[in-house]
């Protein structure tokens, strides 16, 4: 498999940055990085993964299957990820998920039949002091409203939201 | 490059706020490395540079710096802790991994002032021989890794990292490292484990990462904000960043007000800030004039305080020992008179479990077991034995498990169903369910009631 010249970079970059023997530590930030390229986890790039890192295959594997953010099925071009927890719940969070869910039809980490959306309930973001918040891909939402929420939505319906922390 | 717009500082401070950690936030263009250099950057390393090890451990230590993180452990007795004649590399590792419900203070350190944590590091470094260091950041935290990979390249660029650093002779290399979601991973042995490129679940303690650490290796782990705050105890010295502090805790703290409030944000006030002035002065008090239920002081691993317990408390760790809480990491969390406790307390579990790395059964089970029970509360559907039930199970998971996480579960949940007993037993499921016709097999009965009988 290959990859843009940028992640390549990176990864070069990321393999040298741990102590010799010790390329096994590059697992987790690789999958991730690959993933925001390939779109999913597929069964190739954790072969390729597991030979640029020098493990077996099963040892990326059971990473994939820990972290929350890597996925083996593709989500939408813009995952919508609405933070409930607590700082969120108490400022209105639960609304905008039921929002959310209403207005796209989709629930929990489901995708929109155009692949363009899909949503996700997720745990704190970080966001909590300007809370309800929410994370477009990376991008971070903070104190939305009901009506940016739809804003939000359209856009990303529509293929027209800005990425800016990609 | 990115920026948070608007700003997650309050612009101006707050009068109460005492500006130090946060003091180059307001800059423009305050990430990049000519400005730290234009306002006193890399000064406190040039100093440590002219320290013994020793030296700055012992400042460190006289400054009574506690762990930001959340368990507030003495830093310079972590630092002390590193064998630093050992044949073995040291590192530093940062623990950047800020998941802590109720918790959003690194950001704006790594947003606004990556410098000045790549300082920490250095003095650090310093101070226990590392050669090399590693920032493990959250997945989520994706534009703050393009910050700080920035900010390493300008401190290689200026000589502040890499090879015989400023003609003296100490190398030190700094990279970041992406996480991808899990709350586990702030859990410093789970971090490890983790940064080796492993699923994040706890080692066996002793030994602490200070004797093995990464890569089996001496370290020195902690939190963004306890790196950040090493410079202005070289620059100022022990004593007097001590004095900003109240006794055994030393200096200013980010604070996260987060919740029911008019002004939530993240400010820096001195240790020992009155609670009673965070909510109503630099909070500007709680909406529509309602009247405080519930205070949360450093994250929801933090047991709950009812607003009777707020009355006279401060923000320092011992104040709150003695309360039955802990400071944790700064993130407050303010409830008002409308909220409904089971809904939180659900909320809280349904995280624990989530997050929960299934390493230690009482932990994987208990959070389970809890967040089911506490979802029929929720849904008027409670049982009056099981009230005690949740309590009695959350004490089951106390010290049971190799990390902190079962009693971050347990603690929380414990402290709300004694504190709001009454908001439960509303909760009560009044209407008998009939039972259903016995089948073929035999059906299992609900456990035995513990306490008074339903």
């Amino acid at each position: 498999m290959t990859f843009s010249p940028q992640l390549e970079a990176r990864f070069a970059k990321m393999l040298a940055s741990y102590p010799p023997g010790r390329q096994r530590s590059a697992v987790v930030p690789m999958l991730i990085f690959a993933q925001d390229e390939v779109g999913s986890i597929t069964p190739e790039l954790v072969q390729e993964v597991a030979r640029r890192c020098g493990v077996q295959p099963v040892q990326v594997e059971e990473c994939v299957t820990y972290y929350s953010m890597l996925r083996k099925k593709p989500l939408g071009k813009y995952h919508v990820q609405i933070c409930t927890n607590i700082s969120c719940l108490l400022n209105g969070g639960e609304e905008l998920w039921k929002r959310a869910c209403a207005q796209t039809g989709l629930g929990h980490k489901q995708v929109s039949a155009d692949g363009m959306i899909s949503l996700e309930e997720v745990e704190c973001i970080g966001a909590c002091s300007w809370a309800p918040a929410l994370q477009v891909n990376y991008d971070f939402e903070h104190l939305v409203t009901p009506e940016r929420l739809d804003e939000i939505l359209a856009a990303c319906r529509k293929g027209d939201y800005v990425e800016k922390a990609k | 490059m990115f920026a948070s717009n608007p700003p997650l500082f309050s612009n101006p401070p707050h009068p109460r706020e005492v500006i130090m950690l946060s003091k180059r936030f307001r800059l423009p263009n305050s990430a990049s490395i000519d400005t730290f250099l234009a306002h006193g950057g890399y000064q406190a390393f040039r100093k440590a540079l002219e320290m013994s090890p020793d030296e700055i451990i012992a400042e460190v230590k006289t400054s009574n710096l506690r762990g930001r993180g959340g368990a507030g452990f003495p830093t310079g007795l972590k630092m002390s802790f590193v064998p630093r004649n050992s044949p073995k590399p040291k590192y530093i590792v940062v623990n950047a991994d800020e998941s802590e419900p109720g918790t959003c203070k690194d950001r704006l350190l790594m947003e606004y002032d990556p410098h000045s944590l790549l300082e920490g590091m250095l003095i650090a470094a310093r101070a226990i021989d590392a050669k090399k260091g590693y920032i493990y950041i959250r997945g989520e935290y994706r534009y703050l890794i393009h910050i700080l990979d920035r900010a390493i390249e300008e401190a290689y660029r200026h000589g502040y990292l890499g090879r015989n650093i400023l003609g003296t002779g100490m190398d030190f290399d700094a990279y970041t490292h992406s996480g991808a979601g899990a709350y586990e991973c702030g859990e410093e042995s789970a971090l490890l484990e983790s940064l080796e490129g492993k699923r994040g679940v706890p080692r066996i303690k002793p030994p602490f990462p200070a004797q093995v650490g990464a890569f089996q290796c001496p370290t020195m782990l902690s939190n963004v904000e306890t790196f950040c705050s090493i410079p202005y105890i070289v620059e100022m010295g022990g004593k007097a960043y001590a004095d900003l502090g109240v006794e055994k805790a030393g200096g200013t703290k980010l604070t996260c007000l987060t919740g029911h409030l008019n002004k939530p944000g993240v400010y820096e006030l001195p240790l020992g800030f009155p609670v009673d002035l965070l909510i109503h002065d630099v909070g500007g008090g709680i909406p529509g004039g309602r009247k405080l239920k519930a205070f949360i002081p450093g994250g929801s691993s933090c047991p709950v305080l009812t607003a009777k317990e707020c009355e006279g408390l401060t923000m320092d760790y011992d104040a709150m020992a003695k309360r039955g809480t802990m400071l944790g990491s700064g993130g407050v969390v303010v409830m008002d008179e409308s909220t409904d406790m089971v809904k939180v307390a659900l909320r809280i579990m349904r995280f624990y479990q989530h997050e929960s790395c299934g390493w230690c059964i009482p932990c994987r089970e208990g959070t389970t077991w809890l967040r089911k029970m506490l979802q029929r509360f929720d849904e008027g559907l409670g049982r009056r034995h099981e009230i005690a039930m949740i309590g009695e199970l959350a004490k089951n998971m106390l010290g049971r498990t190799f990390c902190a996480l079962g009693d971050a579960a347990a603690l929380p949940t414990i402290s709300i169903v004694e504190k709001f007993y009454d908001e439960f037993e509303r909760k009560l499921n009044e209407v008998s369910i009939p039972v259903p016709a016995p089948g073929p097999f035999p059906v299992l009965n609900d456990p035995p009631p513990l306490g008074a009988g339903s």
